[in-house]
């Protein structure tokens, strides 16, 4: 019976092993094929079923003006618009979530509850309900189409995701912490600046990985609102695969967008085998 | 504790998401009332027409509304039960723990649309390793993309793959603050495995999962990148989701007006659906 068991957890985790990786293999192989090896028949094994060229690869860091394909500058673009979005996010969510967590709000039938889940409930907006108004009201503050419009719009998508870890922390933050700050002297923001937020990192960590992630991945927002000034990375991967489809360019860029974010799997797996995520969570 | 020092806190965040959001709102309940399209691109006001045409005489947007229930619930049912069962896997000691369960991860930090690219060149239907692979066992070709009904499931495997890590991590992270006096009890008792995870771990982690369950349920009614690249919604409209029915309605026919009504329609049967699924799961779950 045990013995069953281990076989068939050994089984799946092997399937699912390989399931996961599978496409980013494929990824790999095809990013160094050429016209030939993609189109006369399926190839896997570079030297021993195609042979490999770097053309997929060089296409990206070549100038558009000689057939390349630039993704440097869009790369940064994304890079700016997750990283301001998200601190935004977490700067505005944390105190939001600090004040939600500490102190009673009451307004008719208000409470605290019902304002976490006003925050929280804006992760249910289906994206394509904000686009088009979003579309209309930033082309007629003239910021459509710029990095700073994108930013105003992901915020709506991130402050929801710090303000619901946040909360989740700061409830498991000892309240004693902060009294004892304020009968030693400090004002409430020396207490929640000096005190509560130092021992809060782990938490901040969880949060501001959270936001970069679902920053990074968006691609709906930026397809929308964006066309030719500034293009973030995804929609510029996207646009590879419209016409005829280079299949190594595209794998290349695939491969280079997604590795960054790759090390943030590493980040959240050292939290979870430390047990700090466990209580960030929930 | 004085009275003004919460409001500090609390209003910079709130006045933000309710600024930014405020107009998108009132902007799209006033839209849903004006018939504005290309023809004639401005925000007359024709009352409730829209609504009735929605109502009355709109069959693709239901069945678009009820192939995205479909959709998101088989994908979140299957992410729920592999990724529990991953979770429960590399809870324990395992050899490769570590390296297991960064492996689990790695999808959810992936970008959706950049990677359904690369899975359309994966189940490529002559050109792709899948049907190649395949060929190898004698199966003939399958479909993936281009057969209306094969093409569904196609998207809820790349879904499933996009997305059970993060039901995992939520899982994993759970079954990681378990207390533990529960399981040595049971071990004490000689419970089996089974009997431990039906009568120990399952009704520990009851509010855990409603609560993975709701998050995920919320993610996938927004289903769109996927199917946006992976099959434009087709064949025909096979795979057409309400969030991808609207924008084609808005912003490739700019049925403007039209399209504001069905996003209005859409957030208020959201919003309905996933309170009412929200209260049954908590009653089904916990019993007490």
């Amino acid at each position: 019976m045990s013995k069953l068991y281990t076989f068939l957890k050994y089984f799946f985790i092997t399937f699912w092993t390989v399931f996961v990786v599978a496409p980013f293999l494929w990824a790999v192989s095809t990013s160094f094929k050429d016209f030939q090896s993609v189109n006369s028949k399926v190839t896997y094994i570079p030297w021993l079923d195609f042979e490999p060229t770097l053309e997929g690869w060089r296409v990206l860091i070549k100038s558009p003006a000689k057939g390349g394909v630039d993704i440097v500058e869009p790369y940064f673009n994304s890079i700016f618009v997750t990283c301001t979005a998200s601190l935004i996010s977490i700067v505005l969510g944390t105190l939001a979530a600090y004040a939600l967590s500490r102190f009673t709000f009451k307004a008719g039938f208000v409470r605290n509850n019902d304002i976490t889940f006003f925050f929280i409930s804006q992760r249910i907006m289906p994206p394509i309900v904000l686009s088009i108004p979003f579309f209309i009201f930033l082309s007629t503050i003239g910021l459509l189409d710029s990095l700073l419009g994108l930013v105003v719009v992901y915020i709506v998508l991130l402050m929801p995701i710090a303000v619901w870890i946040m909360v989740d922390f700061f409830n498991r933050v000892p309240k004693e912490l902060d009294e004892t700050a304020l009968i030693d002297g400090c004002n409430p923001y020396q207490a929640f600046y000096k005190v509560v937020l130092p021992n809060s990192i782990p938490g901040l960590i969880v949060a501001g990985m959270f936001c970069i992630i679902f920053g990074w991945i968006d691609f709906f927002f930026a397809f929308i609102l964006t066309f030719t000034e500034v293009q973030l990375l995804p929609v510029k991967v996207v646009a590879l695969n419209s016409s005829i489809t280079p299949w190594w360019s595209l794998s290349a860029s695939a491969l280079v967008s997604v590795a960054p974010l790759i090390i943030v799997a590493f980040i959240v797996e050292r939290y979870l085998s430390k047990g700090n995520l466990s209580g960030a969570l929930k | 504790m004085n009275f003004k020092h919460k409001f500090v806190f609390l209003f910079p965040g709130l006045f933000v998401l309710i600024g930014i959001l405020i107009f998108p709102i009132i902007f799209t309940i006033r839209l849903s009332l004006s018939g504005w399209n290309s023809y004639t691109p401005e925000m007359n006001f024709i009352g409730i027409t829209n609504y009735i045409r929605l109502f009355t005489d709109d069959p693709r947007f239901w069945e678009s509304f009820f192939r995205l229930s479909f959709l998101s619930v088989t994908t979140v049912i299957l992410q729920y039960v592999i990724g529990f069962a991953l979770a429960m896997m590399v809870w324990r000691e395992i050899k490769f723990k570590r390296f297991f369960r960064v492996i689990f991860l790695v999808p959810m930090m992936t970008t959706p649309v950049i990677m359904t690219v690369i899975w359309r060149t994966f189940f490529h239907e002559s050109l792709g390793p899948v049907n190649d692979l395949l060929g190898g066992f004698g199966v003939k070709p399958i479909l993936w993309l281009s057969d209306p009904v094969i093409a569904k499931f196609t998207v809820i495997i790349v879904e499933v793959w996009q997305w059970t890590p993060f039901m995992f991590l939520l899982l994993l992270a759970g079954l990681l603050s378990l207390p533990k006096e529960p399981f040595l009890a049971a071990a004490i008792d000689g419970a089996s495995p089974f009997r431990k995870f039906v009568y120990v771990t399952f009704p520990l982690m009851a509010p855990i999962s409603i609560g993975a369950i709701i998050i995920r349920l919320i993610e996938a009614s927004k289903i769109m990148d996927t199917v946006f690249v992976l099959t434009s919604g087709g064949p025909g409209t096979a795979t057409e989701t309400s969030s991808f029915y609207i924008y084609i309605k808005g912003l490739r026919e700019f049925q403007m007006g039209y399209a504001a009504t069905l996003s209005f329609t859409y957030l208020v049967i959201m919003i309905i659906s996933l309170t009412i699924i929200a209260k049954v799961l908590t009653k089904l779950m916990i019993k007490e």
